[in-house]
């Protein structure tokens, strides 16, 4: 009760002026209701306008009802390519990531390890690099005449392979790009997760006679495990929303970035031909359309089964 | 004897988990190093098996020829100024409103920022055909505007400075109020002084997210002189069958290393920035 009454007290006269109908924080705040109406709240709302059209920029547009939407899931649609292509890519990488990010922030945590800090920088490092000359850079690796991976297997009598002209391979390449750049990110989520486990209890465990493995089983993933959640959430949408990686690394040879047999066309780079390379603006919209629909449906998937109580 | 025994295995393992370390980092740094010895290569030495990591005869040619294909100067500069001023009104207007949010009270605030923190829901390839659509009537096609504004209404923004502008106390604004301080100047000369760790943290991450953006300028942006660093990158490629790394490669050196070095003059405040977001949200 005297607690009550001093926080009462207490109460900050700069509080209690604003609170009679003061005008001054709605001033502060305006500037980002007004450029959020104009630049994502009525671009969303045309957006979701166009998506029953068909519109070539130019012109008059034509009411087609749902048929954009129907056309993405008929065969030569495309936008099931995509997705089924992200669901592989997704697989292929987020669960090495994760717990390869999970490993190595535990190791990097650990009291003795030296030159943490030196380790975490050049982990991280890939994460600032911009994505389209690291891409280029992939690109050049992988090269199946003069590249330094081919090199590699030649040493040890493996012939020459042709990374990025296979459907599968390049979506390997795809995801291993992906991990290599991620990795520190996620990483540096762990370490930061890691920092509020209390090292008393690994210390209790080890005197228990548990093996450092078992602790790492039996402490860290329990305790870290809404973060691992939240790395999985964050590369969920990641994966879906992929464009730059697909877009370069599999240019070559295929005009739309689509890669072989368009293994590496994302639901984006579709996006990105529909609207900028055919001008079928209303297509497009009805792409982003429905991937924001299967991605929110995820997520609420992924808050619920996966998230439990956070 | 068994403990000497012990203590040798555990040596070895030791070692052979720094060897591991050492080889990841070997990895993460590889794709670099083969980025920035091919910009000092020659073509021949480019095409040619087997490759090498340190080029034969060094040159700095591509640099040349690059400059002469593209006002590469110019681009460098247009990176620079969009990030900067993005950065620099994204953050003014960002702590603006974690001000409003975190130090006052009014009707409907508990709402609003719930409603604000919904906005990130929306994301960014709805806006995109509309955009540039709307762009391109009010004749923003090839001009800087569409890159910077956009990002102003940042959501997280306003979230990170929110939450760090609770732990600026109450007395500090009251007492700036009896001098007679208006709200607005105690935001400007109090409240963003107090707030650099943050607006620090904040600004080298909308920095680099600008500095590296591809889509949007590649879409909005169209001749020579308007490009960004990162787009003249990907015009290099001429078509689908020849790609001319040396200038690439010489291009992306300029764009990547500015970042590393920002990157590595404010580390411990970018990664502060990352991880507050998972831990606290």
């Amino acid at each position: 009760m005297a607690k009550q009454v001093q926080g009462i007290k207490k109460e900050s006269l700069f509080k209690r002026k604003k609170r009679r109908g003061n005008k001054i924080p709605y001033l502060f705040i305006s500037p980002f209701f007004i450029l959020f109406a104009i630049f994502m709240l009525s671009p969303t709302l045309y957006s979701f306008y166009l998506s029953f059209h068909e519109w070539n920029g130019v012109g008059p547009k034509t009411y087609v009802g749902l048929s954009n939407y129907a056309k993405l899931f008929s065969g030569g649609g495309l936008f099931l390519k995509s997705m089924t292509n992200c669901t592989i890519i997704f697989f292929e990488y987020v669960p090495i990531m994760t717990l390869g990010a999970l490993i190595f922030a535990s190791l990097l945590n650990s009291r003795y390890i030296r030159f943490q800090g030196v380790f975490r920088t050049f982990i991280f490092l890939p994460y600032v690099t911009a994505i389209i000359a690291i891409t280029y850079s992939f690109q050049y690796l992988l090269d199946t005449n003069y590249g330094m991976i081919n090199l590699f297997l030649s040493w040890f009598g493996i012939e020459r392979i042709a990374w990025l002209n296979s459907p599968t391979l390049a979506r390997i390449c795809l995801s291993s790009l992906i991990t290599w750049r991620w990795l520190g990110y996620n990483m540096v989520l762990f370490l930061a997760g890691l920092q509020f486990i209390p090292p008393e209890l690994y210390e209790a465990a080890k005197i228990d006679g548990a093996t450092p493995i078992q602790s790492f089983l039996h402490i860290t993933i329990p305790l870290v495990k809404p973060i691992i959640f939240f790395c999985i959430f964050l590369s969920t949408i990641g994966t879906f929303s992929l464009f730059d990686e697909p877009f370069i690394l599999t240019s070559i040879g295929t005009s739309t970035g689509g890669g072989p047999v368009n293994a590496t066309l994302s639901p984006i780079l579709l996006l990105y031909n529909m609207g900028f390379r055919y001008l079928r603006f209303g297509t497009a919209s009805a792409v982003a359309y429905l991937l924001f629909v299967v991605l929110f449906l995820c997520g609420l998937f992924e808050m619920k089964f996966l998230g439990g109580k956070r | 004897m068994n403990l000497k025994k012990g203590k040798k295995k555990r040596c070895f393992k030791k070692i052979l988990l720094y060897l591991f370390l050492i080889l990841l980092v070997v990895a993460m740094v590889f794709p670099l190093l083969w980025m920035f010895s091919a910009a000092f290569k020659v073509k021949s030495e480019i095409f040619h098996f087997p490759p090498t990591l340190i080029p034969k005869n060094p040159t700095v040619s591509n640099f040349f020829s690059l400059f002469k294909r593209f006002p590469f100067g110019r681009n460098l500069l247009n990176s620079a100024f969009i990030a900067s001023s993005a950065t620099a009104l994204s953050l003014f207007f960002c702590s603006l409103a974690a001000f409003g949010f975190a130090k006052y009270r009014f009707p409907g605030r508990d709402f609003l920022f719930l409603f604000l923190l919904g906005t990130m829901l929306i994301p960014y390839y709805v806006t995109l055909i509309p955009l540039f659509i709307f762009y391109r009537r009010i004749q923003w096609i090839d001009k800087f505007w569409g890159l910077i504004f956009p990002g102003m209404a940042n959501a997280f923004g306003i979230f990170f400075m929110r939450q760090y502008m609770f732990s600026i106390p109450d007395e500090l604004l009251d007492s700036a109020r009896i001098d007679g301080c208006s709200d607005f100047r105690i935001f400007l000369q109090i409240i963003l002084p107090i707030s650099r760790p943050a607006l620090t943290s904040l600004g080298v991450i909308f920095f680099m997210t600008s500095w590296n953006n591809f889509i949007w300028p590649l879409i909005i942006l169209k001749s020579d002189k308007m490009l960004t660093a990162v787009v003249v990158i990907r015009r290099l490629q001429a078509g689908p069958l020849w790609t001319p790394y040396g200038l690439i490669f010489a291009g992306s050196v300029l764009v990547v290393v500015p970042l590393i070095i920002l990157f590595l003059a404010v580390q411990k405040e970018f990664i502060a920035g990352i991880t507050s977001g998972a831990i606290k949200g």
